[in-house]
């Protein structure tokens, strides 16, 4: 019977971090890094808390999902690379990247394999280990943006993070007219009381500032 | 009743229209919002995405600044501040994850604070209480009621109506004389947070719901989440570019619809400062 039991999210006995879902030590220090596909696996499921195995491929994730046609590897598909070992396909994919985790895939599981929190442990791992599909750089760099925006800010600043984050795809691709695309929404914008020139920032930026280094400090 | 305020950052930013929609029609029915004192992003898509300890820190933080203030309930209109709130919750029922939070934010934490999203709000002054508020019938309005994602999803932490079949909105628009219509991306996805990330994905999903809500007879879409107005609103017009379809859809918060049924204006609501005006 107890091969049959869905995972219990709350409990991860083989996990000895505190925190479910947080990194291992050693994890940001590529000496200390187990690069082996069990090791890999396991990363991603304690990340996830999900097990992967009780997968049984009834494929109602990737029939559920809003955008799996645009996806060169459907969601099942991906939680099958996992089953087999082939972690490093999955992190290089840009399927995990055009999730837009709606939460659909887990909602619908019926065996409570939470997919989407799987997408979650394939991005972070994948930008951890340097392994990120070169489509995926846009959204990448935006996400980079939006968290760099609020460790400053607290909060976010929108036209902060337009102005870094296009100017950033535009430095890289080197195609300026990025730059201006969408810039006729802006007088609109205006118009409509929308765009703020200066946002006001949360008011204790140095607990926002440690709990960052909290969460990204390099375990050694 | 002492319910904090958590506005997220979208309503202090471009989506600062439902918020001046909200303030509007909940102080007509009598409740004032007071914000959590030095609030702080959830962390969003970003935080999830690329720090799972980080999009657990943030709300965490939020979740101990609305503790210090004493309230027992937090109202949070983005969908996505409210399932990272609960979802924060409910981690923290663990001991050893709550005492470890608690460090990380430098704040201790319970973890005993109700989260309400804009649904909850309304059906707590009661169904009964609103219509007997009514001043205007909305008998002119045939609206499709989207939920999305995150009003409804992971059903296991946010706990909120039927998680395929939702019908919280519609019993309230029906209090309100408007009426409602059967259609199938209820729950489907805009796009979320990929509005600037990856325009196309908006565009598709989007071009999908509002084509849904027409072909059933909706002349406006209902939502209640600042990230679902802004790709069925502002992308609107990009979206009829892109697919040559003309849909000249009304996107109503919730709040403006039971604003407008209380007898305030579309100015009063900031309806007027839409994208797409009423027609």
């Amino acid at each position: 019977m107890s091969n049959l039991s869905v995972p219990n999210a709350k409990t991860t006995p083989e996990n000895p971090h505190l925190l479910p879902g947080t990194l291992p030590k050693g994890i940001h220090n590529p000496n200390h890094r187990d690069d082996s596909n069990a090791a890999q696996v396991a990363l991603i499921e304690t990340l996830s808390k999900t097990k992967t195995a009780n997968c049984y491929k009834c494929g109602k994730c990737t029939a559920g999902c809003p955008v799996s046609e645009h996806m060169e590897i459907g969601p099942s598909q991906i939680i099958r690379l996992l089953q087999l070992g082939n972690v490093d396909k999955a992190l290089r994919s840009s399927s995990i990247w055009q999730c837009v985790s709606c939460l659909t895939c887990s909602s619908r599981c019926p065996k409570e394999v939470d997919c989407a929190a799987i997408m979650d442990a394939l991005r972070e791992v994948s930008l951890l280990q340097d392994k990120v599909n070169p489509q995926a750089q846009q959204i990448v760099t935006f996400q980079r943006a939006f968290l760099d925006n609020i460790r400053r800010n607290g909060r976010l600043n929108e036209l902060d993070l337009i102005a870094r984050f296009k100017s950033t795809v535009a430095l890289r691709t080197r195609e300026f007219s990025f730059l201006f695309k969408d810039a006729s929404l802006a007088p609109q914008l205006r118009r409509l009381k929308k765009l703020h020139l200066s946002q006001p920032r949360s008011k204790d930026l140095s607990v926002v500032d440690r709990i960052f280094a909290r969460c990204t400090e390099i375990e050694k | 009743m002492n319910v904090g305020y958590y506005p997220g950052c979208a309503l202090h930013g471009s989506s600062n229209d439902y918020e001046q929609s909200l303030r509007a029609c909940l102080e007509t029915l009598g409740l004032k919002l007071k914000e959590v004192n030095g609030w702080i992003c959830c962390g969003a898509t970003a935080a999830h995405s690329l720090n799972n300890k980080l999009s657990m820190a943030l709300p965490a933080r939020n979740l101990a600044l609305a503790e210090q203030d004493g309230f027992k309930q937090v109202f949070a209109p983005c969908p996505l501040c409210s399932m990272q709130l609960l979802k924060v919750r409910e981690a923290i029922a663990d001991e050893d994850v709550r005492r470890e939070l608690s460090q990380v934010v430098e704040a201790d934490i319970s973890g005993k604070t109700e989260i309400l999203n804009l649904i909850q709000i309304f059906q707590n002054v009661g169904l009964d209480h609103l219509k007997a508020a009514v001043k205007n019938s909305l008998s002119s309005i045939t609206a499709a009621c989207y939920y999305g994602c995150l009003l409804l999803r992971p059903p296991k932490i946010v706990q909120f109506d039927d998680s395929e079949q939702p019908t919280s909105m519609e019993a309230l628009l029906s209090v309100l004389g408007a009426e409602t219509v059967d259609w199938s991306y209820k729950t489907e996805c805009c796009g979320a947070g990929m509005t600037m990330a990856s325009e196309e994905t908006v565009l598709s999903l989007a071009y999908k719901i509002l084509n849904n809500a027409s072909e059933h007879g909706a002349t406006s879409v209902v939502v209640a989440c600042p990230m679902c107005h802004i790709n069925l609103d502002m992308k609107q017009a990009a979206v009829e570019r892109r697919y040559g379809k003309k849909f000249n859809m009304t996107v109503y918060y919730l709040s403006d619809l039971v604003g407008l049924a209380l007898g305030l204006s579309a100015k009063q609501l900031g309806i007027d400062r839409h994208f797409v005006t009423e027609r």
